[in-house]
């Protein structure tokens, strides 16, 4: 059965929103393919606005791996603002995607790849939009798979009633094993409905279908176990990692939209995973080990990436990209490549250091230069070794001092607020490192001209760190040491005027805290939130604590019970069945450490201190260098 | 610099919801991609020179001329700059022209434009009694948001001709082929600019005539006031007259055409 394209009905509405070019699609290497000849359709989804979603990388590496496949399908689909919302249900147009403006329902999967838990409520409008059943219980054969990934997929448990499945970690290949699976199942006449297909992606033990667990409760609340309820289905579920990402180059073919959005670049990810060990991140947790892409292919991806799109800036991502064993090399084999072309670089997510001053410049030569940033990410040397962020007071002055007298003029330092054993003293500290940043930089330039922005994120626990035991600190500490921060910064006459300081209120932590370590129940919370209206909560101007606070007390869960609340060391934790790879023990004794200011080394340049992944994942750490250098591209 | 080219472009179908950035960010893309040896600006941020010129149809409004100059490091053949560069632009952003530019500025012949408003399920008669209405009212205040605010301001002095028609067919770039009635006028171009949908609201203001749904609406061409036509004229004319000896109008595409 075909399906028809939505567009003329979608079109007489576009008039009337704002930006309607985001719903148009045709976007320079984007792919519409033949419905009738495929067996499997995704429609990948990114539960966010189409600015935020189209760059996402997970998205269009997954879009272009699987329209690859033969008689494979996929399509994208992101989430359309209030405004069309309103439209769409006054006129009966159901959610669609943008590549040809199918029906989300008709696809056979739907895929949500979840950078934040802030998207959940989104998935309930696009859910509700599509036709499609909110509980994954009400929906039949005709309905879609509705499949989690994502970080927040490493704790799908607050939204495990609306999703039939979730995947942990690389979605490459477990995508393909995806469409595998469906394939034959369907060849097959879809034996077993609906559940038999689930039942077949349960057991191949790369696949969580919430549903054929129970959770069982102990009187006081905590979880007393979560157990298969039926016979096949593994007790535990383990991450996907992708060993040698030279053997997947994605994306090949960036997708190039019409409309403005967040990253305007081609992004190459020159490494995945990190082990710097940061106590508070979770991406450096669960994406072990590292495995980096050799300079080799970072440069013929660079090189048909810019063709393909005609993009004037290249981002090289990872966790930490400065760590790349030959990031030397690739930036300056970069920069001579691209003299002369009007071809910027940039290096997200740097360390403090010397060395990435000399990178920094090697990065402007063809470009701007704009500003520098660094995460010390906290404002005492007690809280960094706390947080395991290995920089001492000296080294960063030394480095901003560096960049300013090189002629950088503006410095940005990122910190965190309401981090564990955090007291009052810990945030003045950033005022007083701040002061001496610019002190030491105008010393060293002579000059008044130096400036620096202070950005301070709130802390959320996440689960899978060592911090998943850990009470969250209360919005009204957070934002009380926020305010006296404020004030020591503008009060100050010598050097308030130099230092910019930006930062959010405390509350939006706390609900980002409720849904990183909720359990199943609260579930019912964010269903109750967008019933009442929540969209978009992962922006200021749409998100509403209150709204969040009344539905939580509506359906009669304790918001503080989950994020406030120390957990102790055998209580079990809503994800303890979804293994990271990484050692319940070992995570604990990195707790105590913290607690302990007791520091642990990168495993790249010192012995394995046992994390757990390499053995339980069977993996390892892949770094280089290859010695290899970036040879001048030849004109043709 | 070089060369400095005038390009004729199109906004056609879809991709009449491109906002002017978006296009602006498209074409340097597309420049990019096809090799073109666009010159940069000096300066901390150096960007291409390229400029836009006569008003930029708004969002949403399709167009069969819109303009532009780029300068370029290395002379190029014009036919074959507008093969590369119509190319590697997305369907429905279609480079339709480029001559080479002459002493006159391209922006100074930009007097007026010619517009085509669909208006689908519209009434004819009354369509014909409000245009007659604004034909022989002299002066009809609208009020529209801009950048400054909102303005108050006349619209009936620009325009030049308004007529009704009944309509067949699709108009290039609009996807509908209900029965609608058109609007078609000649506009001047003015501070602050008279759009089609000022007129509208001046339709509405001296005869209450309302469209049903939003119209369509497609610019068909900008360029020197030809008084004897009372319609805009090739605004590359002068330039053909020196590069190329006066030769006869481009081979643009026919407005009225399917894509």
């Amino acid at each position: 059965m075909s399906v028809e394209s939505l567009f003329p009905r979608l079109e007489a509405l576009l008039p009337r929103v704002q930006k309607p070019i985001q719903y148009v699609g045709g976007e320079l290497n984007s792919t519409v393919k033949d419905w009738d000849e495929a067996t499997v359709r995704w429609a990948l989804m990114y539960p966010d606005a189409y600015e935020v979603g189209l760059p996402n990388q997970g998205v269009q590496i997954l879009y272009e791996i699987l329209n690859e496949l033969p008689e494979t399908l996929a399509e994208r689909t992101y989430a359309v603002w209030p405004d069309l919302e309103a439209l769409m249900r006054a006129e009966g147009v159901p959610q669609f995607t943008v590549d040809a403006h199918r029906p989300v329902r008709a696809f056979d999967v739907l895929g949500l790849s979840f950078s934040t838990e802030l998207g959940y409520t989104n998935m309930l409008t696009a859910l509700d939009l599509a036709g499609i059943p909110l509980e994954a219980s009400e929906r039949g054969d005709d309905d879609p798979i509705v499949l989690a990934g994502g970080h927040a997929a490493f704790n799908p448990e607050p939204i495990a009633d609306f999703l039939d499945a979730a995947v942990l970690g690389d979605g490459e290949q477990i995508a393909i094993a995806i469409t595998e699976v469906i394939r034959e199942w369907k060849t097959e006449g879809s034996p077993g409905g609906r559940d038999g297909l689930l039942m077949r992606l349960a057991e191949s033990g790369g696949v969580y279908v919430p549903k054929f667990y129970d959770v069982d409760y102990h009187p006081d609340g905590r979880i007393q176990r979560v157990a298969p309820n039926r016979s096949g289905v593994p007790w535990r579920i383990h991450k996907h990692t992708v060993m040698d990402l030279d053997e997947w180059p994605y994306p090949k073919k960036p997708l190039v939209p019409l409309a403005e959005t967040v990253h305007e670049r081609f992004s190459v990810e020159i490494f995945r995973g990190c082990t710097r060990g940061c106590r508070f991140c979770q991406a450096g947790m669960i994406t072990r080990p590292v495995r980096e892409r050799s300079i080799t292919t970072i440069g013929d991806m660079v090189e048909a990436g810019v063709k393909a799109s005609g993009f004037n800036e290249v981002g090289l991502l990872s966790l930490s990209s400065a760590d790349h064993s030959e990031i030397g090399e690739v930036a300056k084999g970069l920069a001579d490549r691209y003299e002369g072309t009007n071809t910027s670089l940039s290096l997200p997510s740097t360390r403090v250091d010397a060395f990435n001053i000399d990178l920094a410049n090697e990065f402007s030569r063809n470009g701007r230069r704009s500003g520098l940033t660094f995460a010390p990410e906290g404002g005492s040397e007690r809280m960094r070794k706390v947080i395991n962020k290995m920089v001492t007071e000296e080294d960063l002055i030394r480095t901003v001092t560096t960049a300013y007298t090189q002629g950088w003029r503006q410095v940005k330092l990122y910190f965190m607020c309401g981090l564990p054993t955090e007291e009052d003293v810990d945030v003045e500290g950033i005022a007083d490192l701040a002061k001496k940043v610019i002190k030491a930089g105008r010393e060293a330039t002579g000059s008044r001209d130096v400036r620096c922005t202070v950005s301070i994120g709130g802390f959320v626990p996440k689960p899978h760190t060592p911090f998943q035991w850990a009470g969250q600190a209360d919005h009204e500490t957070v934002d009380r040491r926020l305010r006296a921060l404020k004030e020591a910064l503008r009060g100050d006459r010598e050097y308030g005027r130099a230092i910019g300081l930006r930062y959010h209120d405390g509350k939006p932590s706390i609900v980002e805290g409720l849904l990183s370590r909720g359990d199943r129940r609260v579930g019912e919370v964010i269903r109750a939130v967008w019933a009442a209206g929540g969209r978009f909560d992962g922006w200021s101007e749409h998100f509403s604590y209150q709204r969040w606070m009344d539905a939580a007390a509506k359906v009669g869960v304790d918001v503080d019970w989950y994020t406030t609340r120390e957990r102790e060391e055998n209580e079990v934790l809503p994800w303890d069945h979804l293994d990271a790879g990484l050692d319940r023990e070992w995570l604990w004794q990195d707790w105590q450490d913290a607690v302990n200011d007791v520091e642990v080394e990168d495993c790249r340049w010192t012995p394995c201190y046992d994390c757990g992944v390499c053995p339980t994942m069977g993996t390892e750490i892949q770094i280089g260098p290859t010695g290899k250098k970036l040879l001048p591209l030849t004109v043709v | 610099m070089v060369q400095r080219l005038r390009v004729r472009y199109a906004k056609r179908g879809r991709l009449r919801f491109t906002s002017h950035r978006d296009i602006s960010r498209a074409l340097e893309r597309a420049v990019r991609r096809a090799d073109v040896p666009v010159a940069f600006s000096a300066g901390f941020s150096p960007h291409p020179k390229i400029s836009y010129v006569g008003g930029a149809a708004p969002t949403g409004v399709a167009s069969e001329a819109e303009y532009l100059e780029i300068s370029l490091t290395r002379e190029c053949d014009p036919e074959r700059l507008r093969a590369a560069l119509d190319a590697s632009l997305p369907p429905g952003l279609d480079v339709l022209d480029i001559v080479e530019a002459g002493p006159a500025s391209l922006a100074d012949q930009m007097e007026c434009s010619a517009w085509e408003l669909r208006l689908p399920g519209a009434d004819l008669a009354l369509a014909g009694v409000a245009v007659e209405k604004f034909v022989a009212t002299d002066h009809i205040e609208v009020e529209r948001l801009t950048k400054k605010g909102m303005r108050r301001f006349d619209a009936r002095e620009a325009v030049l001709s308004l007529a009704a028609f009944e309509g067949k067919g699709t108009t290039a770039g609009q996807a509908s082929s209900r029965p609608c009635v058109i609007l078609r006028m000649v506009v001047r171009h003015a501070t602050p600019a008279v759009r089609p949908d000022d007129v509208l609201t001046g339709l509405r203001l001296v005869a209450d005539f309302a469209p049903p749904v939003p119209p369509e609406v497609t610019r068909l061409a900008q360029g020197p006031l030809d008084v004897r036509t009372g319609e805009p004229a090739d605004p590359f004319g002068l330039d053909r007259d020196i590069t190329r000896g006066g030769e006869a109008e481009p081979v643009g595409r026919h407005v009225g055409g399917d894509i």
